[in-house]
């Protein structure tokens, strides 16, 4: 079928919609606005104009991703036994068969080596989180160079930095759920974290371990907060994304007929919404491929959670580089006063920085107003050459957080590339400072230097 | 310098006298013109829907196919049925969103079409009569005059937050001096971890390194049943798991007060790393150096356990050992001090 | 000092003249550790000393080459058959390589440092085969040496044996497709700053169970896809940034990219 361009142009207003004689597809468009009374909100949104660019789509990646998340999540859910109670080994993997282990570690065992599909539907979901958050940070590293944040969209830069923020948490609770060796020596230091928190520590430790760690129950705990709690959150936040961006209308970059007054692209249907729907297709086959050929998080070779067992190359999940290269560089810094313990080396990496990280990144919008003292809505893109200094500062960031993430895996760099562990933590101790600072001169002079060029 | 603020450079792109000269003039694309391009659009998006109908066929048949599991298929040495899955899987979905993408881009219309904006705000109208709306309904409630109710809700509304808080008191029991003490007690032996069995001296050699827990760990009843299992165990390996190494008794530098905690050059030190409690067993049998393997704090064993490197600010906890009438390795009594991460309330003075 | 190892020296050669051995081979060992010491006195003795003694660096305060005095011949077995020795440079740690030995060199070495003090012998095949097990004895062997792995091994070797980084440069080597004898010698002899695992720490019977171990997972198909170096977390963080977002934006560029124009004009019907 080919569809004639011509009518569509001309059918770009709003009365083409109602037609004398209802198509069938028209004709159920009809049923259902006799109840629901769509007709007024879709009048305008069925033909909503999205911008093409491919910068506009990095959100998408996300969004799809959370799809497949879901999707895979409630696959695994149908097997996954959020439980701690002892059980011994006696599935189809060999070598751990007749070992004592947690119903959680078995039964992940059990979706990996019996349920046909299993295995691939537990890589694809450890995969697209990988994916879920990178493409948070993508997405938001573009927000943030092309100004789109700035009025009248700050609030939905706040979603998305907590979304961000939910996106994290949630894949910690989820990789904490197998209870095998790595997941298990996670929990240990997210224990050891918030046993320095001053006063409450161990309290605080106590509480959510149901006792001494590791207990019986934080596994159960942390399975209703990773498929209730939090996504449930993630849900609701992430309408409210779409729905502020519908409000808003997508930004869009500058260009002849593209002004602060209007948005130029093509209509959600059709165009818009076969290239979404197309998107999510390819998102999904990608971490298909991914879940089939690469083998992610294997748990049955890290055995079940031992307290006194470790593994060369203990590390998290990417997303917690940051924390985890923070506390390895931070030098063992401890007061003791009056009988108690005050562990900066724990509280400053991996409490006080992350927080006022994420105070940062929720507040920017405000902050650059408060400085720049513009408070005019806008909807055109800036260049990121045209904000040298926010995009300077996004360079020294990002060159901070890749400094970070090699400092979380300086072990892995010292076995890679033959170098001494010990000169890379000193090396990270002086460059975090330093490096980034560069970075943003560096980045800064550079964005000059091009807004110099487009003058000419 | 100023005008490299992002402000003042977007003011000096306003200002800009030039007039924006409009949309450009759209052009088409060949499947638009082409009678032939566009039936040959036609075909490659319904081939690539086919190929999509294709892997998802074979997608079921690998389903039913490849056995998966010990023994099942492999391919090239990995999991077959994980592999076809993924790739037919990854197919039919890629195949789909290609078809559809291409049928976006070279039969669907691509004329750009132009909507106006308007800000964020509503109408100032609506927005006077929501204000007016607000304050008469504030007015009305007399929140504002009524001093006394007011005040009394806020009060009542804040002491109403404190149940939910209350209720979660039973999360777990309070830590008491539990954080303080492990199972090792004078006389328990010191037992190899996994295999369970007791350790002699003279089973070691120079460099040695055992990976031991208390024989308590591995202590069965007469039913064979282990005495202490499940939470209770886990929580016991996490606090008393130990390292037993051996070296030259004269590169041993006793802390004070230390001098008899170790046997003729064995010497036990807490596993559980003082930084945030990895377990630490990475031993490098000529400089005595322990390292942690989750943030690298390195202790040197032959110097009372004390932090060489890394972000661990306290020793590793010694175990003061020595042998029973058997001749087997035993602790003295109790570690010193709290094991594992620093807490708050730990006197490490 | 000398003295001290003359002594210790003699009471070596004693102690292989008088082990219970037949008169045939004992006197082609006589012959074997004859030959040894050439080869020692010609290769080994600048780091080791004449007599295996070991010499001090001229600051007195490390070693050039540490005594050899009752390592015994696993020891040698081990640090010459895997190429580790002779060291190309002194300082660093000693890497697998191509042995500059032959075989029976090896055994000539391994028999003349084994004459300086008694050590761990060679292991024989049948200390550390699962041949001749029953199919449930290897299979309870494979998971009681998983377990041993895991407590006594995967802290420094990784869980995959794909090794890991040391303090100061030094480093745990990738432990797979290693030949089980040398992974036998390693556990008994501690080479370089690897512990020692002798017999009285982990039995023979707990060192074999290792091995079949580490042969089956050598055996065990990868069930998940490619391990992507076996490295864990950070490799797999890798592959989803370069490989999973590179792609998904690829794609997104791909579906925003305008298609090719045509010169002509749409012909209105």
């Amino acid at each position: 079928m080919s569809i004639d361009t011509g009518r569509f142009v001309r059918s770009n207003r709003t009365e083409a919609a109602t037609a004398k004689k209802p198509s069938r597809v028209g004709g159920v468009a009809i049923w259902a606005d006799e109840r629901l009374g769509l007709g007024t909100a879709m009048k305008k949104n069925l033909r909503k104009v999205f911008p093409d660019h491919w910068s506009f789509m990095l959100g998408e990646i996300a969004l799809w991703s959370f799809v497949v998340l879901l999707l895979t999540g409630i696959f695994l859910s149908l097997w996954f036994q959020p439980s701690m109670a002892e059980v011994t080994y006696e599935g189809s993997y060999d070598p751990l068969r007749g070992i004592q282990m947690s119903q959680a570690y078995a039964s992940t065992l059990h979706i990996s080596f019996e349920i046909r599909g299993g295995l691939l539907m537990r890589q694809m979901h450890h995969w697209s989180a990988m994916l879920f958050i990178a493409a948070m940070f993508v997405h938001l590293m573009r927000v943030f160079l092309t100004g789109a944040f700035r009025k009248p969209r700050e609030l939905n830069w706040v979603i998305g930095g907590v979304l961000l923020l939910l996106g994290i948490l949630e894949g910690f609770a989820g990789y904490s759920l197998p209870d095998d060796l790595l997941s298990g020596t996670g929990l240990r230091i997210a224990d050891g974290i918030v046993k320095a928190t001053p006063v409450l520590g161990s309290y605080m430790s106590f509480f959510m371990f149901g006792g001494e760690f590791p207990g019986e129950v934080i596994i159960p705990r942390l399975y209703i907060a990773h498929v209730l709690l939090i996504p449930g959150l993630i849900l609701a936040l992430i309408t409210a994304h779409m729905l502020l961006l519908v409000y808003h209308k997508h930004t869009q970059w500058p260009g002849p007929g593209r002004t602060e007054k209007n948005v130029v692209g093509f209509p959600m249907l059709p165009v818009y919404m076969a290239k979404a729907g197309g998107f999510f297709f390819m998102v999904f086959g990608i971490t298909a491929l991914m879940g089939g050929l690469l083998a992610i998080n294997p748990v049955w070779k890290y055995g079940p959670y031992d307290p006194s067992k470790v593994t060369a190359g203990s590390q998290p999940d990417w997303y917690m580089g940051i924390a985890e290269g923070l506390m390895r560089i931070t030098p063992g810094w401890e007061t003791h006063i009056f009988g108690t313990t005050w562990s900066w080396n724990v509280m400053i990496p991996a409490q006080i920085l992350p927080m006022v990280l994420l105070m940062v990144v929720l507040s920017w919008p405000f902050i650059e107003q408060w400085v720049t003292g513009d408070k005019r809505e806008h909807h055109l893109l800036q260049r990121p050459r045209n904000a040298p200094t926010r995009t300077a500062f996004l360079a020294a960031m990002i060159t901070a957080y890749g400094l970070l993430w090699a400092a979380g895996g300086n072990d892995i760099i010292a076995v890679m590339f033959d170098l001494n562990l010990n000169y890379i933590t000193y090396f990270m101790r002086v460059a975090i400072f330093v490096i980034p600072t560069i970075a943003f001169f560096v980045a800064r002079k550079w964005c000059i230097s091009l807004q110099r060029s487009d003058q000419e | 310098m100023n005008t490299n603020l992002p402000a003042e450079r977007s003011r000096e792109v306003e200002a800009d006298p030039i007039a924006n000269p409009g949309l450009p003039a759209h052009t088409w694309r060949p499947t638009d013109v082409d009678p032939h391009a566009e039936r040959r659009a036609e075909r490659q998006v319904a081939l690539l829907f086919g190929l999509s109908a294709i892997c998802t066929l074979g997608f079921l048949v690998s389903y039913f196919a490849l056995s998966i599991g010990e023994g099942g298929d492999t391919f090239l040495n990995l999991g077959a049925s994980t592999v076809a899955l993924g790739l037919f899987m990854s197919g039919a979905f890629l195949f789909m969103g290609i078809g559809i993408i291409q049928w976006a881009r070279k039969l669907m219309s691509d004329q750009e079409i132009t909507e106006e904006r308007h800000g964020a705000a509503s109408p100032q109208e609506d927005r006077d009569a929501t204000l007016e709306a607000l304050s008469a309904g504030l007015e009305e409630s007399g929140i504002g005059r009524r001093r006394l109710v007011r005040n009394s809700l806020l009060g009542a509304v804040a002491l109403i937050a404190l149940p939910p808080i209350v209720l979660l008191r039973d999360l777990g029991p309070l830590p008491g001096d539990a954080l303080t003490r492990t199972i090792w007690t004078r006389g328990m032996r010191i037992a190899r971890d996994v295999l369970g069995t007791p350790i002699r001296p003279s089973d070691m050699e120079i460099g040695d390194l055992i990976n031991a827990e208390p024989e308590a760990i591995f202590e069965v009843d007469d039913n064979g049943e282990h005495v202490i299992e499940g939470a209770e165990l886990q929580i016991a390996k996490s606090k008393s798991a130990v390292v037993v190494v051996r070296m030259e008794p004269d590169e041993i530098i006793p802390g004070p007060g230390r001098e008899n905690w170790s046997v003729s050059g064995i010497v036990a030190y807490s596993k559980i790393c003082t930084h945030v409690g990895c377990p630490i067993s990475l031993y490098e049998r000529t400089t005595h150096h322990l390292l942690c393997p989750c943030h690298q704090s390195t202790f040197d064993l032959a110097d009372a356990g004390k932090v060489i490197f890394g972000p661990a600010a306290r020793p590793l906890p010694q175990l003061p050992i020595t042998v029973d009438d058997e001749g087997y390795l035993v602790a003295r009594s109790d570690f010193t001090e709290p094991v594992g991460p620093s807490f708050w309330e730990r006197d490490s003075e | 000092m000398v003295l001290l190892l003359l002594g210790l020296v003699i009471s070596g050669t004693l102690y292989s003249l008088l082990s219970p051995a037949q008169a045939q081979e004992q006197q082609s060992d006589e012959q074997l550790v004859a030959e040894g010491r050439e080869l020692f006195l010609v290769g080994c003795a600048f780091c080791h000393g004449q007599n295996g003694e070991g010499v001090v660096t001229e600051d007195g305060e490390s070693q050039l080459g540490p005594p050899l005095v009752g390592v015994g011949a696993a020891a040698v077995d081990f640090q010459v058959g895997t190429g580790r020795m002779p060291l190309t440079q002194p300082g660093a740690q000693a890497q697998r390589k191509t042995p500059l030995y032959t075989e029976e060199e090896t055994a000539a070495l391994a028999a003349y440092v084994a004459s300086l003090g008694p050590g761990p012998s060679i292991p024989d095949a049948s200390d550390y085969s699962t041949e001749g097990m029953s199919d449930e004895e290897r299979e309870a062997a494979i998971v009681r040496g998983g377990q041993i792995f895991l407590t006594n091994c995967t802290a420094c070797h990784n869980f995959a044996g794909q090794g890991g980084a040391m303090p100061q440069g030094g480093y745990a080597p990738k432990i797979r497709g290693v030949e089980p004898h040398y992974v036998y010698e390693a556990m008994l002899t501690g080479p370089q700053n690897m512990p020692v695992f002798s017999n009285g720490n982990l039995n023979p019977e707990a060192k074999r169970d290792v091995i079949a171990y580490l042969e089956s997972l050598d055996e065990t198909p990868e069930y998940g896809g490619f391990g992507m170096g076996g490295l864990g977390p950070v490799s797999e963080g890798m592959f989803a940034w370069v490989l999973g977002i590179g792609s998904c934006v690829g794609a997104a560029i791909w579906i925003a990219a305008h298609t090719t124009r045509s010169k002509k004009d749409k012909v209105e019907a």
